[in-house]
């Protein structure tokens, strides 16, 4: 099934399939995870599931959340995707105070620290803000439309981040690009003042994400389809060192097994303190840790943490709170696939710190189900089942369709030389006359 | 095929022998070549005179190196390149064209130039790219000092009007790869794109317009509606042109 969908690029619904999603909340309050159009969130304090309230007028997901993130604050929470809409949530309440709708879809989200904004990019590389508004219940007025603050040119936007100051805003994309802008006072009128470009990935830019040592010094780690991690001086652009994935996966599972095309970087996270990144890629079961020196400006290989064959991350997430570093697989719209069926699994590794992860080699990489905290209620809320094992046959084949989705969204076409030809002469702006 | 249109000894080419779309989509995947970013433009291949291939690469080039300064996006045949070239025969400066036909031209052109009259026309090249993509890929931050648009397509049709190649969304771009102090140059025959580009850069806040009288002294200014081949047609048509010069600034913060 898969080769023929790689034989055909042309297979139409091939990037309907949507990586399942996670999210936590930096004080450690609660997590999310999002399958399809459904958003499953657990609340870690009380230790209960929580029941989102969606009462304020707007429509609910119905199609793939591609995007959520919780705000630096906590407070809020955002969640958009493929039915175009963006919805924010207030975390204490888990009630939608905002539903925005968008012309197209939408392919990332981002709250600014201050909580006053949400921003998100469509399938066109536009980035669009709207003002959050408490007690905007009865007026969801007129003057509330997104604005365009800025546009990498019909490209799709892969991840967009503010930095830990809130001074800037990173967006990454499909071409190869990382374009970090100044988030000004006033937004509304437009972000077109640009920083830096931190040119470097071969391939499209997946993942992006800052890492700090102190309030004052903070910088940017991004991954890529060139199967690189890499770390960046943002502020001026510049490329401070490059970690070969793929290299280190050929060293660790032998050159035939690290094949080319599938070593796609899937996400990465880092660490509370900066010292680790977390790097989940797109056909390894396991997570790869790199040790991140941000004084000597060095990525190096840490350990990697392998799981069972058929769980392969597709999202990492971690709080400042805890040391937990959570990860979950998963992925929606299989063609015959009834959403009852959403099934994700869910992995968490303790200790998602450098110095307990170094010494402690003999404790546990992965917790036990067991083990997870709130056990069973938890795995339940977020996976939606326990039987681990039929579900991990369902996610094995929906893995497998996801690769190939997410190259056919992001990678350049490249059709041999007479296939171009071919499809020259079959353009219809060209019709021959008779 | 045997003839294709550049005689050995510093003939021009011949523009019929370069037949081109009128058009090609900005839009579509590039198949071309791109820098990756600024570092890897190899200016030696642009500018061989300035860039001596046997220089070894010790390092020893202690003056710091020439940067490109101008670029000319959408060069088309390259008319204002060869009419800046003598103007400004030490600044470097680069055409930018999508269309691969018309890139060829321009480069057999040059090349014919540089043949016919040496030691001039070293200074202008080309390069075939999408500039509305990949801009940032070729010039760093604050590096050009003088951006030109002349006639650019007019892309009437609104859905199209994401095509165009001034845009409140592309002046950023163009506004990061310029210094403080430069100016961009545009100018239409199309009364409607002319409105058009006056506005977005009105709108912009990194751009300000140059006074009409310091437009009227700048030797550059006559070029842009003589030196290059759209605007020989429009001449000859006694078409109107709709120029807008507007110089980069720095953002004041309120």
């Amino acid at each position: 099934m898969e080769d023929t969908a790689v034989e055909e690029p042309e297979v139409s619904g091939a990037a309907e399939f949507a990586p399942a999603l996670v999210a936590a909340h930096p004080q450690g309050n609660s997590v999310a995870v999002a399958i399809g159009p459904e958003l499953r969130a657990f609340d870690l304090s009380a230790g209960l599931p929580v029941s989102l309230s969606d009462d304020c007028g707007g429509r609910s997901h119905s199609d793939a959340i591609r995007a959520i993130c919780f705000s630096v604050s906590g407070a809020l929470f955002a969640s958009a995707g493929d039915d175009k809409l963006v919805k924010v949530w207030k975390t204490d309440s888990w009630r939608c105070i905002q539903t925005i709708t968008s012309e197209k879809r939408v392919s990332a989200v981002a709250i600014s620290n201050d909580d006053l904004y949400v921003t998100f990019a469509d399938k066109f590389g536009v980035v669009w803000l709207v003002t959050l508004r408490e007690d905007s219940a009865e007026q969801v007025s007129v003057d509330n439309k997104p604005v365009s603050i800025l546009g990498h040119y019909c490209s799709i936007i892969t991840s967009m981040k503010f930095s830990p100051d809130g001074r800037f805003i990173a967006t990454a994309d499909r071409d190869f690009k990382i374009r970090v802008t100044l988030f000004p006072k006033n937004p509304l009128k437009g972000a077109h003042e640009i920083q830096s470009f931190c040119l470097g990935h071969t391939d499209f830019v997946s993942c992006i994400t800052f890492t700090s040592i102190s309030e004052t010094q903070s910088f940017l780690v991004s991954g890529g389809g060139d199967s690189t991690v890499r770390l960046w001086d943002y502020v001026n652009g510049c490329l401070l060192d490059t970690f070969q994935v793929r290299d280190k996966m050929g060293e660790l599972l032998g050159p035939n097994e690290a094949d080319d095309s599938s070593l796609a970087i899937a996400d990465i996270c880092p660490s509370i303190d900066g010292s680790l990144v977390a790097v989940a890629i797109q056909s390894f079961s396991g997570v790869m840790l790199l040790a991140c020196d941000l004084v000597g400006k060095k990525l190096s290989f840490l350990k990697v943490i392998t799981m069972e064959k058929s769980y392969i991350p597709t999202s990492l997430a971690s709080s400042l709170s805890s040391e937990l570093l959570w990860t979950v697989m998963g992925a929606s719209n299989m063609p015959n696939q009834a959403s009852s069926h959403l099934l994700t699994r869910l992995r968490i590794i303790p200790c998602f710190q450098k110095d307990r992860l170094s010494s402690s080699d003999a404790g546990p990489a992965t917790l036990e189900d067991g083990e997870v905290p709130h056990g069973e209620k938890l795995l339940l809320a977020l996976q939606g089942s326990l039987d681990v094992t039929k579900q991990e046959e369902v996610l094995a084949s929906v893995l497998a369709a996801l690769k190939v989705s997410m190259h056919k969204m992001l990678v350049k076409k490249h059709y041999s030389e007479e296939r171009r030809e071919q499809r020259k002469r079959g353009r219809n702006d060209k019709k021959i006359k008779n | 095929m045997t003839t294709n249109g550049v005689g050995g000894g510093g003939k021009l080419p011949r523009k019929r022998f370069y037949r081109a779309r009128a058009h090609s989509n900005p839009l579509s995947d590039s198949h071309f070549p791109v820098p990756i970013s600024p570092k890897e433009v190899d200016l030696s291949q642009h500018y061989p005179r300035y860039f001596p291939a046997d220089k070894g690469s010790d390092g020893e080039e202690a003056a710091a190196p020439q940067q490109i300064r101008f670029a000319d996006v959408g060069c088309g045949f390259g008319g204002l390149l060869v009419g800046l070239s003598p103007l400004f025969p030490d600044t470097l400066m680069i055409g930018m064209e999508l269309r691969d036909k018309v890139t060829e031209y321009v480069k057999e052109r040059i090349l014919a130039l540089r043949a016919a009259n040496p030691g001039q026309y070293d200074n202008i090249s080309v390069v075939r790219t999408n500039s509305m993509k990949y801009i940032p890929n070729y010039f760093r931050k604050a590096q050009l000092t003088k951006m030109f648009f002349l006639f650019p397509d007019p892309h009437f049709k609104e859905k199209n009007h994401r095509r165009r190649v001034i845009s409140m969304q592309l002046l950023d771009e163009y506004a990061y790869v310029m210094e403080v102090g430069g100016i961009i140059y545009t100018i239409t025959d199309v009364e409607e794109l002319g409105e058009w580009m006056r506005s977005c850069l009105e709108k912009h806040p990194l751009f300000e317009t140059v006074p009409e009288e310091e437009i009227k002294a700048d030797p550059v200014f006559k070029l842009l509606s003589t030196a290059t081949e759209e605007s020989q047609k429009v001449a000859r048509n006694g078409g109107q042109t709709f120029h807008a010069i507007f110089r980069r600034i720095s953002l004041k913060e309120e």
